[in-house]
């Protein structure tokens, strides 16, 4: 954990929950983000990165504004789920699923792509799902919020040559 | 005010009518953006999740473009909540962090790039608009003001938190956007859900945890009483406005509370033409909502059915409409 980018401060939890009772999303998450650290501390490796909590954080920061002991705690559900994903435990594949078809048409193209990535992710993941969200879709054709090509941008060998870089320097967790 | 544009990809087209009523008010309020040349996308929430320091690299490039081409300002502004939290997060954690300064500039300059941070200053329009161009000028511009009007001011979560440069009244009952909406004639309901979260990516990764989120704000708003929710950011408007629809069959629910952009309420009142402001591009239709405030314009909208007298029916009496 100590590889978030500046932040270290996981051993100041004094578990009084805040962030837990903060959360939008706890109610659907396996374990609160209290919980979590405690395993955390705990040392339960797996537990922690089989968890479906910080994939359904959706970075609201209530917890990070309000916990008493300033723990950055949006940023170490982050730091969470790249862990998550290198070690392969999470039982989901759908959820890691998504960041990494999103990142894909970023690196791609230096944008991302609305009508690509939900396609490509509805169609991998629910396939039902897709025929459901087509009026959706159409809809936002029609508004002319949509595009049918993603966009480039100029200097996509500039933006590849930097990300290649930073991901050898990914300081290893 | 001049500063620097950083649209973001949503802007370029599910949020247009963001980015197209901007430029409609943007010489009324005196504010002069340069879009910053060839910027790449932010990373949105995704990014983050798979890569840390390539993250802050991503992101770092837009830095570095922004501050190559500042020129005679160090504003940088963003209108998507995502786009302004990730601009805002590089700057200052590799403002605090050396070793992850020394890092991302070490990938940046595998481009040829270089950022120093702090050289900009990275902010939101809604910042800009309320607290530099000021309620004052805002107000000077005003033609048609939006009387009788209530409106549900919606800050979302990440424009407001964390706040890393102490920008905002309160990270969770901000009055900002109230005090500009009410400038412009409209009146700004009292809620308690203004910064809860719109539900995210949970839209896509996980529907039926979005639609309860969904659901509360809109079901919050109305009981607020709310004509429309107005927003800042293009997801929450996304979110609020397009998977409404889906939210209301998934709970066979009829909710229909427009979501309108506040530079879109800024252009009404300043007496532009809707078109030019992209109204009529949202899912939930804003028309009923907007003909409250059309008191010139013939009210087709609100021309009810005729009923026919039924006997017992008093005489119509004057003024009871
Ligand atoms: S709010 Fe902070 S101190 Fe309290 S349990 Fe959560 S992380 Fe720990
Ligand atoms: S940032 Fe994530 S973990 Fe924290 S309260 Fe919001 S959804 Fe929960």
């Amino acid at each position: 954990m100590a590889a978030t980018p500046g932040d270290n401060r996981l051993d100041h939890c004094i578990q009084c929950g805040t962030c837990g009772g903060s959360c939008p999303s706890g109610a659907e998450m396996d374990h609160t983000p209290r919980r979590l650290f405690a395993l955390i501390r705990a040392g339960e490796r797996d537990a922690v990165l089989a968890s479906n909590a910080p994939w359904y954080c959706v970075s609201c920061y209530y917890c990070t504004v309000r916990c008493p002991q300033d723990i950055r705690i949006t940023d170490l559900m982050y730091t969470l789920k790249s862990m998550a994903i290198e070690a392969g435990l999470f039982h989901d594949a759908s959820l890691p699923d998504f960041s990494e078809t999103f990142v894909d048409y970023v690196e791609k193209y230096g944008r991302s792509f609305e009508l690509g990535l939900a396609t490509r992710f509805n169609l991998r993941h629910h396939p039902i799902g897709l025929a459901g969200m087509a009026p959706l879709g159409l809809g936002m054709l029609k508004r002319g919020r949509m595009d049918l090509l993603p966009q480039r941008i100029d200097n996509l060998a500039q933006l590849t040559a930097i990300l290649d870089k930073a991901k050898a320097l990914e300081s290893p967790s | 005010m001049k500063a620097l544009f950083y649209p973001g990809c949503a802007m370029q087209k599910n949020a247009r009518p963001y980015l197209d009523s901007l430029q409609a008010i943007r010489e009324d309020i005196g504010l002069e953006l340069r879009e910053v040349e060839d910027w790449n996308c932010c990373g949105a929430t995704e990014y983050m999740s798979v890569y840390r320091v390539a993250a802050h690299a991503l992101v770092g490039r837009n830095l570095a473009l922004a501050q190559d081409q500042a020129g005679d300002t160090r504003v940088l502004a963003a209108g998507c909540s995502a786009c302004y939290l990730n601009l805002a997060k590089t700057d200052a954690r590799m403002g605090e962090d050396a070793h992850l300064k020394a890092t991302v500039n070490e990938a940046l300059a595998a481009g040829g790039l270089e950022y120093r941070p702090g050289s900009l200053e990275v902010r939101h329009l809604l910042d800009l608009v309320c607290h530099d161009i000021g309620y004052e000028a805002v107000k000077a511009r005003v033609v048609k003001p939006l009387h009788g009007l209530k409106v549900a001011a919606y800050y979302g979560c990440q424009v407001v938190r964390p706040d890393y440069d102490g920008r905002w009244d309160d990270h969770e009952h901000p009055t900002a956007m109230d005090k500009l909406l009410a400038v412009l004639g409209a009146e700004p309901v009292d809620w308690a859900l203004k910064t809860q979260c719109c539900g995210g990516h949970m839209s896509v990764i996980g529907p039926e945890v979005a639609y309860g989120l969904i659901r509360r704000l809109v079901h919050g708003a109305q009981q607020a009483g709310a004509d429309l929710v107005v927003t800042l950011c293009p997801m929450c408007q996304l979110n609020l406005d397009a998977y409404q629809v889906e939210m209301n069959r998934h709970f066979h629910s009829d909710y229909r509370m427009p979501v309108l952009y506040f530079t879109q309420l800024m252009g009404l009142a300043f007496g532009k033409p809707a078109k030019a402001l992209g109204i009529g591009k949202e899912f939930v239709s804003a028309a009923p909502a907007l003909a409250r405030i059309q008191a010139e314009a013939p009210k087709v909208a609100e021309t009810k059915r005729k009923r026919r007298p039924k006997p017992g029916d008093a005489l119509p009496m004057p003024g009871m409409e």
